[in-house]
């Protein structure tokens, strides 16, 4: 019995690897515990429940996303701290081979798919309805379950961490390497079911929302009126529609591979490895567009905001968006130029590619005219999206140069690549959705964050990150690769490393700084009485912060790009309150805990996957069948407001 | 068009120097900026070319960036002009639709020269050295069909020589580097690729795996040591004589998973490099196998061969 325990322990729970993994298993035990207590000491278990676990609306379920990006970025931090820290010195020995593939192979995952993807999805979530006029997206119910699969699919995805062992063939986990014949344990499994679970639920916003956009809009509002962040979430909506499949059927084709003995990406009995690797990237490509569109957009609202000017070249702007959602399409071979493809096929890739950094720099130069001849208030919001244009603009620039094929076959696999994508991402992705975090943080909760903390975390943040990647560009000239656990001294890249550690750890100090600042300001931030603290210009700051749950009381008529800021110039902001005589009972969805379950279902099913266990594969996937079931038969799902109800809401708003 | 082709070439090689100095400093270990070979220059012209190119756009975004904010901030009494309405001029706009669209099409046009051109060998009058590597968990083979001997870990080559190395993995994919004479190319399992390279000056030049496959990774580098000709001879010959040979047992040992350092042998089995393609995958995929040497390719079964499918994986 006792030996049996122990088996299972140093199989799955691997409590022989020593203190790492026993000090990680207590911390989760301890938080667990903490966690249930205080729910249960509060007596908060039925308030978990009924407010978040089962709500549909988009507000709450936008928050939730952006909890699970700060932790996933937290997650991800850890991971690229780790690495660095392994990486400060030659010869080096903080970490094992074994270690270091799993997390860089965790830290990309999670950074991308974990941390980036709900980020932008917790601004899609929380601020399209409100742009547009509507009190909820088009399909509420959809939206929950999109959030729960995401939700589990991140939670398998990381417990692999302390049961079984994460994945260690890197993030594109490009086979032969990914299959079982080299690499037998658990981490790959729950790699492709945790991306698959999760990226169901992407699929399924990425349809909500182009719903939402196109037959939601408040009465008045053109495609040509809306602002630019609904814009590219529509860009990146339609992305996500036709990028994600082809990820979806790579996943599962390789899943097959692994646990049905297929062979569609193996050595051997005819398998094409290449194959995984093209649709990994058809869908990769368009993915970074993906993330990198909403930071776009979110730039495009705060540039303007905080000008006080209109954005320049709308027109221009919009139009560049919609050129980059196709082009991003025909660029995807640039990921692998030295596999061979031939001449031909790389000039095309080649041009394609540079031709997307075409609409990408008329954006920047848009941006720039917008502060032109306006009036720039350096408020946080601002702050990240001025550092932004140059990072973004070396980022770009060096995109460009490694889409040169020919010298890509020196970049390729090099440390060059490696600052490159994190300048874009980081510059681009991270920047631009704290920026948004920060300009639509007092519409999500009634306060602003607080200023001072906040520059200290900015320049914590910026200047650690040119100190982390510019030597990176150095080290890739001097022809480091990546993924190397350890290296030689006589390279001499020893040096350069150990800046760009010190460079990540300043980063490290900037996102403490964030956190500090989230802390403070719960008690002291400045509160937002008015609903408009950054004097904005569309229609989600006409309304209170934070917003009640049906949004508009009497939904606005739209005559004008900034609806608001028009309004506010015209003296007129009375045509946007609501007057008692236009009110009528409002249709609401109803909360369920049909998504939450079909989650949870999912992620037993995954787990029995992961480990070929096939009572709960099957239990899971009965769990899901069972939930939509239900669902299919339940008719009542919608309620209404009674007038009364919202007139008393409106009125302690200060509103009527 | 001659005279314009050198003109550029000059611009690009001062202008590559002076960068290579100043980034290089009297450092040599930006091997990259350091070209020893006609591929790696070719590679580092293109590099420089797009450097400057793209600076024509970055530089200006700066200094526009600094000058507005600071021009435009929110203080008191700032004199500057404020249009909060302005937001369209047409001429603007088709000045920052045009340049990127401008940098593009000079970009892209020596790309496409370049990316055609480096599928040649280098020097045409010279009789081309080719080399088979596969690289295998985690070490690499090469061999020399020529010469019949093989090497783990490092490899010779003839100065002036172009060669041409012919890839594949028995493994999974890695990714040929040797910065200083040329860009990399992946070893895939099932196909054999072909990367031509060559060097100028006798030298030993880092190689490494560039594309991860587990555990033993890091530890994939290979010297390629290259020699005048006459040296080059007669360190073939010393292998022949003074090394054992490879036999098919010997590469089945030294294809288990493990690091090693380097050793040389004076034979190997012939069609070694094509029986590993075949095998691997290139049975099903005979166009894809790129092989002129296919019709001599020693015990290789032929393609279309009803036997292949169940034929063992080495003869």
């Amino acid at each position: 019995m006792l030996e049996a325990l122990r088996n299972f322990a140093d199989t799955y729970l691997m409590w022989h690897e020593g203190p790492l993994i026993w000090g990680s298993d207590a911390l989760i035990l301890l938080t667990v515990i903490g966690i249930v207590a205080v729910l249960t000491y509060f007596k908060k278990w039925g308030w978990l429940w009924r407010e978040w676990l089962t709500t549909v609306d988009h507000k709450k379920i936008g928050i939730m996303y952006m909890i699970a990006a700060l932790l996933m970025l937290f997650r991800g931090g850890v991971d690229a701290e780790l690495m660095r820290t392994q990486l400060a010195f030659p010869g080096n020995h903080f970490l094992d081979a074994e270690h270091y593939n799993q997390i860089f192979t965790t830290h990309g995952t999670i950074m991308i798919l974990f941390m980036a993807m709900p980020f932008i999805f917790a601004l899609f979530n929380i601020v399209v309805p409100l742009q547009i006029g509507a009190r909820d997206v088009a399909f509420p119910f959809l939206n929950a379950v999109s959030f729960w699969l995401f939700f589990f699919g991140a939670l398998l995805f990381n417990i692999s961490f302390v049961f079984g062992g994460s994945p260690d063939a890197g993030w594109v986990s490009y086979p032969p390497l990914s299959e079982l014949e080299f690499d037998p344990g658990p981490g790959e499994n729950y790699y492709l079911l945790g991306i698959q679970i999760s990226g169901i639920g992407s699929i399924a916003t990425g349809i909500n929302f182009l719903a939402t956009i196109l037959k939601m809009r408040a009465p008045g509002m053109t495609l040509m009126r809306m602002p630019l962040f609904t814009w590219s979430v529509l860009a990146a909506s339609i992305m996500i529609i036709f990028a994600f499949p082809a990820l979806t059927v790579a996943l599962a084709l390789l899943l097959l591979d692994r646990i049905a003995g297929t062979h569609f990406f193996t050595m051997l009995h005819g398998g094409n490895p290449t194959m995984f690797v093209n649709l990994f990237w058809i869908w990769g490509h368009p993915e970074v567009y993906i993330v990198v569109l909403p930071a776009f957009g979110a730039f495009s609202e705060i540039v303007a905001t905080f000008s006080r000017k209109r954005i320049f070249g709308y027109g221009s702007m919009v139009s560049s968006l919609m050129l980059i959602s196709i082009i991003s399409y025909f660029v995807w071979v640039h990921h692998f130029f030295t596999m061979g493809a031939g001449p031909d096929v790389n000039t095309f890739f080649a041009i394609a590619s540079m031709a997307v950094a075409i609409p990408t720099g008329v954006k920047v130069f848009n941006w720039l005219f917008t502060m032109f001849q306006g009036r720039i208030r350096l408020s946080l919001p601002m702050l990240w999206a001025i550092a932004f244009v140059p990072c973004f603009a070396i980022g770009g620039a060096t995109g460009v140069m490694l889409a040169v094929a020919p010298a890509d076959y020196q970049y390729h696999n090099s440390y060059f690549l490696i600052a490159h994508f994190h300048q874009t991402l980081i510059g681009g992705v991270v920047f631009g959705m704290l920026a948004g975090m920060y300009y639509w943080w007092p519409k999500m909760f009634g306060f602003k964050l607080d200023e001072r903390l906040g520059r200290w975390a900015f320049w914590f943040f910026n200047a650690g990150f040119y100190v982390c990647f510019m030597p990176q560009y150095a080290l890739g000239f001097m022809g480091m690769q990546r993924r190397m656990y350890v290296y030689p001294a006589d390279l001499g890249w020893g040096p350069l490393n150990l800046v760009s550690t010190i460079g990540a750890y300043l980063m490290g100090i900037g996102f403490l700084f964030i956190v500090a600042q989230v802390v403070y300001s719960i008690r002291h931030g400045e509160r937002d009485l008015t609903g408009d603290p950054w004097d904005g210009r569309t229609l989600e700051w006409s309304l209170p912060s934070p917003v009640p749950h049906y949004n508009f009381a009497a939904i606005p008529t739209v005559t004008d790009r900034d609806m608001w800021w028009v309004l506010k110039n015209e003296g007129r902001t009375e045509d946007l309150q609501p007057k008692s005589a236009d009110l009528k009972p409002i249709h609401m969805p109803k909360n369920s805990g049909a998504p939450f379950l079909i989650g949870v279902s999912f992620f037993v099913a995954g787990f029995g996957f992961v480990f070929n266990w096939w009572l709960p594969a099957v239990a899971g996937l009965c769990g899901v069948a069972a939930c939509l079931a239900w669902r299919s038969f339940q008719y009542d799902d919608e309620y209404s407001v009674p007038v009364e109800e919202v007139m008393a809401t409106e009125i302690s708003l200060g509103r009527l | 068009m001659d005279r314009g082709k050198s003109r550029l070439r000059s611009f690009l090689l001062t202008l590559g120097a002076a960068s290579a100095l100043f980034l290089s400093g009297c450092s040599p270990d930006y091997i990259v900026l350091n070209p020893a070979g006609p591929v790696a220059r070719e590679e580092m012209y293109l590099m420089i070319l797009s450097t400057v190119l793209i600076l024509a756009v970055v530089v200006p975004v700066f200094a526009l960036l600094i000058f507005i904010v600071w021009r435009y901030r929110d203080r008191p009494g700032n004199p500057a002009a404020y249009r909060p309405e302005w937001a369209e001029s047409r001429v603007l706009e088709l000045v920052w639709w045009g340049i990127p669209i401008a940098i593009v099409g000079v970009l892209g046009f020596y790309t496409a020269k370049t990316t055609f051109a480096l599928t040649e060998p280098p020097e045409s009058n010279v009789q081309p050295l080719t080399i088979q590597v596969t690289s295998l968990d985690w070490k690499w083979l090469f061999m020399y069909p020529d010469k019949g001997i093989a090497t783990v870990n490092y490899c010779e080559i003839p100065t002036g020589v172009p060669v041409q190395f012919e890839l594949t993995a028995d493994a999974p994919m890695n990714s040929f580097w040797v910065p200083q004479l040329g860009g990399q190319e992946y070893t895939m399992p099932g196909m054999a690729m072909r990367l031509w390279l060559q060097a100028d000056q006798p030298g030993t030049y880092y190689g490494h795996g560039a594309n991860f496959t587990g555990e033993g990774f890091a530890h994939m580098s290979f010297d390629v040591v290259a020699k005048s000709p006459s040296e080059f001879a007669q360190w073939v010959n010393q292998i022949k004589t003074s090394s054992s040979g490879l036999t098919l047992a010997g590469y089945q040992e030294l294809k288990k998973p493990g690091v090693m350092g380097t050793v040389s042998y004076s034979s190997y089995p012939p069609g070694l490099f094509e029986d590993t393609v075949w095998v691997n995958g290139g049975r099903y995929f005979p166009d894809m196998m790129h092989m002129d040497r296919q019709a001599n390719g020693g015990a290789g079964a032929a393609p279309g061969d009803p036997n292949a499918m169940c034929s063992p994986p080495m003869r």
